[in-house]
Formats: structure tokens, sequence, C-alpha cells
């Protein structure tokens, strides 16, 4: 067995392969679910608000009154070449809609992700180490606990209390009015945008309105993480190469912190790409909470009105972010963990 | 033994704590073991042999709890502070396990292993000599300077076995104990484990306690043997006089039970090794002892020492002004039965 | 002649001591201790709890959840907690205690149906799947790997969105939509379990005596797998209230006219907060976390115990007796 497996390269161009079947299928799913409903897309959204002429010129304009399988290969050809759809109610490109309401969702997904390992790392490391001991109980209880909490119930309290309360922080929006008007848009993710202007008082803003969503939805999050990563060190201060290394006279916190917490979490970058599903939907509510400018906040108007064009475009677009994320993590565990790319 | 032992073990005792009552796994044990010796230590799957390794060593698992003493230069290791005993884990005292493929963490290479080591026990050691020594070890073992930097998964079981050998050699520990170091291995690989222990002690006078069920390796690798059963030492002496006569009769039933080319029939010991939370009165192998007498149901035996320097604890060798009336008589099959069933 | 107990053991229970399958299952709950065990009993309390409410709502619940009225005097709205109304009325007058009881039903009917049609899906699926291979395997594992990428909640609300339209009981919709999230889930891990215990020996050993496969499958592989089914049940279901109580919250799943649902009743509440008025969101909001929080603390207890990974032996303290060796040693 020595040497053999096969190399990061073929590893990493097989997973990638696996890639299309995957975002064809999701394709095909999404299709199928937005088709299932009776009669078509255009009087599901428009119906009653417009004369029915005029409703089946624009479903014709549309393609909406072609037979079924040139309405799919136009679909994958659109997609193809990064066409997402028109949206009937407010006739904008989806495309356009993910790049400038993506960004804030982006902005928020990542900051709640670091709130999230922040929290939920040192807490899993920290209970699994002192199994059984008070600070495990209390750690393992505070992450259920947060865990049980909706993003939107733990919103509303933080609402209440760092905004009602205490006014310090503005519970709603992703700037102030004025900072909005002054800030340039380069990325549209505002912090860094705020940044690349050197524009301080508009960056304080920013980070000011992010920090109750982020926290909210990142802390949510940190239970996960912490009962992840506690179940690895418990499981991997029973393995024997640990016995081997305290035998062998190493200190016990090089034992710990050098073998069992590095090998508890190897699992946590996978869990992580997992997640990012999970923290997308987690966005969905806590952008109707905050009053987020996300596309979350974007699809939950679409769906208010019946905008299955709509709808179908964001769908896609939030499941390719999923697919490429996973393909991303999994690249990452490849470098990580020597062991990957020999199965 | 002209000179002092390496290791002095005397009445040790290890129990594990579980609800049912404590388990007896090392029951007073006493042994010693010189420099350049191997003692050779063997018994049933479940006897105690290995937990008498790990407990001399101060290597027990949560719920276990030792008694007893274990010296070694001059200190007793039972009850040392922690961090004494694992300074001295290395360069003094060393562990050898027995399944060489779990025990090397997968993210760290060899290199790593051996440095982490060197510097647990020498802080200010230089990359340089650390790789001088880890390479040297290694040689000895066999493995090439090629595969220093490799992680453990690209190598065999075999080979993995001398890098865990290598690591515990490094330091170069004055005691050694082995716990079964080739019972996961083929035997080529079995071989050429027990010549590179060979040359141990011939070498670097290393004490060696080598754990093994194996009476084969015992025979070859070993100079003396003591035989456990039901966590105490029942015989104890020279290899080569134990093996041709035996005095105890688990020891002649172990010895029986051994298959070789001459074997035309299966010998088997009837019966099961007993339960170690409420083990049989008296002797604890006379449920399955072929030659049992009325005394070794009701009294422990006394441990005796034979012309020859040999241990042995069985009542059939006295001593006799221990024995009551009639003790001596034997103990009907029926009775027996009886006892096993208990 | 019996081996003598040791100090302070008592005898176990005629049906708990080995035998029987169940007394072998349910033993390791049985010897459960220190967190563990809290979490198991605690969990069960909470959850009990709310499930005697669910099922006794009627009786326990003073009134009828979209009840406005006791005959002819209307209920104060927005009124705070007081004798007639223990936790005050909400915006449309309606009692928050019977909305809380009532809710109960509605959350815990729904999960219930909804692990339900998952499992009787996701198990046979992921059990033919993980055993016969082949393209059916192949297959599957990509179509729900696809559904795997569709954010949970997400493909609850399209889901409750397209049937809401077609379907008349919200509580079958909100069921329908939790359901297509699980299947995968379910499926993924009978199928990844099956896969790695179909290349166990015993079973290779069980083929070689020429048992057919319908008989290796269901008596080996099934109660083998079946054993990961309940904990992962348990915390599914906290999971699934989540979802519900977030489609609730957007307004999807079921409507306000069919049952009470605590995710629908905190939006309604998160304009009073604004004025001052916090028991329309605070008991909705409580009931939520204690049900979620039972839920998973029983499911954590629950794997904590049977899961031979994470169970722990319970250790005594050690007694030695005085030795009795004479000085001078071997």
């Amino acid at each position: 067995m020595p040497g053999a497996g096969i190399s990061l390269k073929s590893y990493l161009l097989a997973r990638v392969a696996l890639v299309v079947p995957t975002v064809l299928i999701l394709l095909t799913l999404v299709f199928v679910l937005m088709r299932v409903a009776p009669g078509n897309p255009v009087s599901a959204a428009l119906g009653g608000h417009v004369p029915p002429a005029v409703i089946k010129q624009i479903a014709r304009q549309l393609g909406y009154d072609r037979p079924l399988y040139v309405q799919y290969g136009v679909y994958l050809w659109h997609i193809v070449h990064g066409n997402f759809g028109i949206t009937i109610t407010d006739r904008r490109h989806v495309t356009r809609i993910i790049a400038v309401n993506g960004a804030a969702t982006l902005e928020l997904t990542v900051a709640a992700m670091l709130v999230a390992l922040v929290v939920g790392i040192p807490g899993g490391l920290l209970t699994g180490r002192f199994r059984d001991r008070p600070i495990d109980a209390v750690g393992r209880l505070f992450g259920i606990v947060l865990y049980a909490t909706p993003v939107f119930v733990l919103g509303l309290l933080a609402q209440i209390v760092f905004g009602s309360v205490l006014h310090w922080l503005p519970i709603s929006g992703q700037a102030s009015p004025l900072t909005e008007a002054t800030l340039q848009a380069h990325t549209n993710i505002l912090v860094i945008d705020a940044i690349i202007d050197r524009n301080w008082p508009a960056l304080r803003d920013v980070l000011r309105h992010l920090v109750l969503p982020a926290a909210t939805l990142g802390l949510v999050f940190a239970g996960v993480f912490l009962r992840l990563v506690r179940v690895n060190v418990i499981r991997t201060l029973k393995d024997d190469y640990i016995e081997a290394a305290r035998a062998r006279g190493v200190r016990e916190r090089a034992v710990v912190y050098r073998h069992a917490f590095r090998n508890a979490l190897v699992p946590v970058v996978t869990v992580i790409g997992l997640e990012i599903a999970l923290l997308l939907s987690g966005a969905v509510l806590t952008e109707t909470t905050f009053n987020w400018p996300g596309i979350g906040h974007e699809l939950y108007i679409y769906l208010e009105n019946r905008d299955y064009a709509a709808v179908q475009g964001i769908v896609i677009a939030f499941g390719l972010v999923v697919v490429f994320a996973s393909l991303l993590i999994d690249f990452v565990n490849a470098f990580i963990d020597p062991r990957v790319r020999y199965q | 033994m002209s000179q002092p032992p390496v290791v002095s073990v005397r009445d040790l005792r290890v129990y594990y704590g579980t609800r049912r009552g404590p388990v007896r796994a090392v029951d007073g044990v006493s042994l010693a073991i010189g420099a350049g010796e191997t003692l050779g230590l063997v018994g049933e799957s479940g006897c105690g042999k290995s937990t008498l390794g790990r407990g001399i060593l101060g290597l027990l698992p949560e719920g276990a709890s030792a008694e007893g003493e274990v010296f070694y230069q001059g200190r007793n290791l039972i009850g040392m502070p922690r961090d004494q005993l694992r300074r001295l884990r290395g360069p003094e005292l060393g562990l050898i396990f027995q399944e060489p493929m779990t025990r090397l963490d997968p993210l760290l290479r060899i290199e790593g292993h051996f440095r982490e080591t060197l510097r647990s026990h020498e802080r200010g050691l230089g990359e340089r000599e650390i790789r001088r020594r880890s390479l040297e070890t290694l040689g000895r073992l066999g493995i090439p300077p090629t595969r220093f930097r490799l992680y453990p998964h690209e190598f065999s079981g075999g080979m993995r076995q001398r890098i865990m050998i290598a690591l515990a050699l490094v330091l170069h520990p004055k005691f050694l104990v082995a716990d079964e170091p080739t019972t996961a291995l083929d035997v080529i690989v079995e071989a050429q484990i027990l010549s590179i222990l060979a040359d141990l002690r011939k070498g670097s006078g290393t004490a060696l306690l080598l754990i093994t069920h194996n009476l084969g390796i015992v025979a070859e690798a070993c100079d003396r043997v003591a035989v456990m059963y039901a966590g105490k030492i029942v015989e104890e002496g020279s290899a080569r006089e134990v093996f041709a006569s035996p005095a105890h009769p688990y020891t002649r039933a172990l010895l029986a039970s051994t298959i070789s080319l001459d074997t035309t029939e299966l010998h088997s010991i009837p019966g099961a090794p007993p339960n170690l939370i409420d083990p049989p009165p008296g002797c604890r192998f006379h449920p399955r002892c072929p030659d049992a007498m009325q005394v070794c149901r009701t009294r422990d035996p006394i441990e005796q020492r034979l012309d020859d320097g040999r241990r042995v604890q069985c009542w059939l060798h006295g001593p006799e002004v221990a024995i009551p009336q009639g003790g001596t008589a034997p103990l009907g099959r029926k009775e027996i039965a009886v006892a096993e069933e208990a | 002649m019996s081996v003598a107990l040791g100090s302070g053991r008592q005898p176990r229970p005629r049906w708990l001591r080995g035998g029987t399958a169940i007394g072998r299952a349910l033993r390791p709950i049985a010897e459960a201790h220190g967190f563990a065990r809290a979490m198991l009993w605690s969990g069960a309390a909470l959850t009990a709890f709310f499930v005697v409410l669910a099922i006794f709502a009627p009786w326990l619940s003073p009134y009828g959840f979209d009840q406005y009225r006791s005959g002819k005097e209307l209920f104060p709205q927005l009124a705070p907690p007081s004798a007639r109304h223990l936790l005050g009325t909400n915006v449309q007058s309606t009692d928050v205690l019977a909305q809380v009881i009532w809710g109960a039903r509605t959350e815990l009917m729904v999960v219930a149906l909804a692990l339900l049609f998952a499992l009787s899906l996701g198990v046979p699926l992921g059990l033919f799947a993980g055993y016969f291979g082949g393209i059916f395997d192949r297959v599957l594992v990509l179509l729900m790997d696809a559904m795997f990428a569709i954010p949970s909640l997400l493909l609850a609300l399209v889901i409750a969105f397209l049937l809401g339209s077609s379907i008349a009981s919200g509580v079958l919709v909100a069921s329908l939509a939790i359901t297509i999230i699980y299947v995968p889930q379910y499926f993924r891990v009978l199928r990844n379990h099956v896969a790695s215990v179909r290349e166990e020996p015993y079973v290779e050993a069980a083929r070689a005596l020429g048992a057919r496969p319908l008989t290796i499958l269901i008596r080996y592989i099934f109660f083998n797998v079946i054993q990961t089914v309940p904990v992962l049940a348990t915390l599914n279901a906290a999971d699934a209230i989540l979802t519900l109580t977030g489609l609730g919250f957007l307004g999807y799943g079921v409507q306000p006219t069919q049952g009470a649902e605590w995710g629908y009743d905190i939006s309604r509440a998160v304009a009073d907060v604004a004025s001052g008025i916090w028991w329309t969101a605070l008991f909705p909001g409580l009931a939520i976390v204690l049900l979620v929080t039972g839920l998973t603390l029983l499911g954590e207890g629950l794997n904590e115990t049977i899961n031979p990974v994470l169970r722990q032996r319970a250790t005594a303290k050690v007694e030695f007796e005085a030795t009795t060796l004479e000085p001078g040693g071997p």
C-alpha cells in the first residue's frame, strides 16, 4: 500500500465532473416544480390585475405557450448563458437581482458564519475536553437553547433589547439613508465598499447595522458547530494514537491540542459546507425580520406576488451557490486531510 | 541475577471499579526483571497480562486503581505524581502496543512524531540533532531515510510497527513493555520484529517484558517466563526449565494445548476463565484443574520456591504443614462441576 | 448455588435482564447516568408536557383558538394578562393561552404526519438503494443530493407555495412540504449505513449460508440500522418544528383560519412589540423554545445512551483491602 492512491489533481477533476449531473438534476427539479401548479405562471401572477387578453399576450411573449420540452430546452440554454429569467411582475432580470441583493445576503451570511465559528468551535473544544464537568453541561445547554430559538424570535428579542430599550444599535436595514446616498457601489458588499472608499463613518454605520442580524443568525448556528466539535473531540480522545502519545511521555496539553483537537476539527470543514444551505434558509427569515435587502427578502416579496419566474430564478441561484460551495469545501478538505484522496 | 533488577514489582494490585464490584484484573503480582533480560508473560485472553503491563507503567484507563510497589531506580512508580511519571516515559520506560495500524496520528508525518517525542523530553533540541537521532533509530529498524517525511497511512502494518518500536527506542529507555507486539502481524514480519527485539537485549541491555499468548514466541525469545492466570502469577522461572518440566497444572495444560507439527489430537482446558469480580475461593484454577485437592477449594496457595529457583503457587508443591487434615484428598468430579457452575 | 451478589447491588427487574429484545434495547437507557440521564428525562418531560397539551387541547384550553367572544360579550383586544385571559389577548381579540395550547396540537400533528411520510418513503428507499446498489442507487443518490442543494426552508416554502393553491388543508400542505425536506435525510443516513453494514462479515456469512436477499435485508440489516432512526427522528422533529414555525412566520402552511400556529402568531406580534405589548410575542416564542429544547434534549439524551461511541460505562471508586504479603520480596 505504500505510496498508492490518486493524486490531488485527479481527485479534484473527478469531483468537478460530479457537479455536472447534480446541477442538471437540480435545474430539472426546479423546472418541474414550477410547472406542477395548474394554469400558466403569468395568470397566476397577474390574474385579476390585468385583462385576460394582455395576459395571453405576455404569456406568448415570454414563451409559456410552447410545448413543455421546448420550454425546458430554452430554459437550460438560458441558464448556461447566465440568464436566469425575467420576473413577470416587474420585468427585472433575475441576474440583476442576484447581483444587487445577493451581495447583501452574502455580507450577512459570511458575517453570521464567522460568528458561528468563533463561538461554536472553541465552545465545542472546551465542552468536549471537559466532558461531564459543569462547563460541559452549561455549554451544551446554551448551545441547545440557542438552536431551539427560532431566528425570528431571537431577532425580535435582540431588537427589543438593543433597539427599543437600550437604543444602542439600529434594528432595520443595511445602512442609514445617508450612508446609502454617499457610498459608491463597487461590489455592493457595503462593508468592502466602505473600506475601498476609505469612508470610515460609512463603515461604522454599515457595521452597526450588521451586528444584530449577523449575531442573531450566527448564534443559532453556533450551537450546531458546538455540538459537532464536541462529539468529535470526545471521539478523538478515545483514539489509539492518543494513548500511544501519552505512553511516549508527551505532555497532556500537547496531546490534547496537537493531536486530539486537530483531528477533531477535520470534519468541521465538511460541516461548514453542509451548513451553508441551512444558513441561506435562516437568511430568509433574518432578512424578513430585520428588513435586510437581501435575496431572501426579495424571494419573500415575489412569493407574495406569486411571481413564478422570479421564484424559479432565485431558487436556482440558491441551489447553485450551495453546489459550488460544497465543491469548494471538498477541495479544502482534500488539502487538509491527506487520507481523503485515497478514497 | 547478580546485579539489582531494573524493575521490581511487589504485590501489585490493579482493580477496575464497576457498579457490580471491583474487577480484580491484577491481584497481588510480584516479579523482577534485570538488565538485558527478557521476561515473557503468558496467559489466556482476559487473564490480566495487558493490565499488568500497563499498570507497571502507570498507563491505566479511567476507573482503574493500582496499589502496591513498582520499584524503578529506587523509586515507587505507584503513587508517583503524574508529571514525574510522564517524564520517565520515553527516556526510561517504554511501551510497544499491539495494533500498529491505529497508533500513529494520521495528520502528522513520521518526522513530526519523532520531533514531538524528542522535544517533549529535551526541550531545546535542534532540528539537525532530532533528524540525526530519529534516522539512526529508524535505520536500525530497517526504515530508510527517504520515508521520513511520509504520512502513517503510506506504510504497511509491519512497517508501522517498526516505526512504533523506533519511537519507543529513540530515547534509549532501560525498561520496555511489549504488549503482544506481533499478534496483529503475519509470521514473516513477526520473525523480523522478534529478531529486532533480540538485538535489543544483547546490544543495549534493555530489560524487556514481553506479553504474549503465543508460547512459541516465549520459548524462542525469552530468558524467563511468568505464567498468569486470573490475575495471579501461578508459575515463574527460566523459560527452558518451565517448558521442559512445568510445575503448575495450568502451565502443563497450556503446553499440552499448543499445536505443532507433531500434534495428533487437540487438547483443551475444560471450563472457562473465571469471573474476576467474584473469583472462585481458594486457588482460582481449582474448578478446571485435573489434580485439584480438597485444600485447593478452601485456601489460597502459598508461593513456594523450588530448587531450580522457580516460583510456583500450587498446593501440589506444599508447604505440607499448611495443609489441614484430609486436605490432600482429591476433589471429586461432581464437586468440580458444582464449582464450575458457581 | 448462585454467586453471591457484590455488596449493594439490587437485582434488576426481570424484563430488563438479557433475554427479550426489548429488554436488550432498553437496558442502556436504564443504565444512563450523569448529564445524559438528566437530558433524557428532562427532554422527555418537556416533550410529554406538550404532547399532553396537544392531545387534551379541547379540555385544557379555556377557549377556541379563533374564538373572539364568549356569548354576546366580545373579548378585549390586546389586553394584558388577567384572570379571564391568563396570558392576555392579541390583536384579533383571541386568547393567547388558547393559541398556545391549540398551537401545540397543530405543531405536533403536522410534524408527526410529516415524519411518518418521510420515514415511510425514505427508509425503504434507503434500504434498497444501499443494499442493491447499481443504477437505482446512483440515480437516487444524485436526486437526493440535488434536493439537498436547495436550502430546506426555501424548499418547504416553495412547496407550500405551490400546494397552497390546490390543497385546502393547511396542515396537509405544511406536512407535505416538510416531508420533502426530510426524505433525502433519512434516505442518505439509511443508505450509507446499509452500504457499510452490507460489507460486514456477519452479512457475508448469512449470504454464504444461502439466505435470500430479502431475509438478509430484513433480519440482519434492518434491525441493525433501525437503531439510528429514533435518535434521528427526534432530532428531526425538533428541526421540523422550527421549519414549520418559520413557514408560519412568513405566512405559509397552516392558515390562521384553520388552526393556531406559533410562528404566525409571532409575525402578528412584531407590530405589537413597538407599542410595548410583550405578551403576544413572548408566550408563543417561549412555547417554541421549550418544545424544541425538549425534543432536542430527548434526542441528544438518547444519542448519548444508545450510541456506543458516546456511551460511558459507570465507574465506581475502588477500595483496596489490606495486603497479606510478608516483607521480603521475590
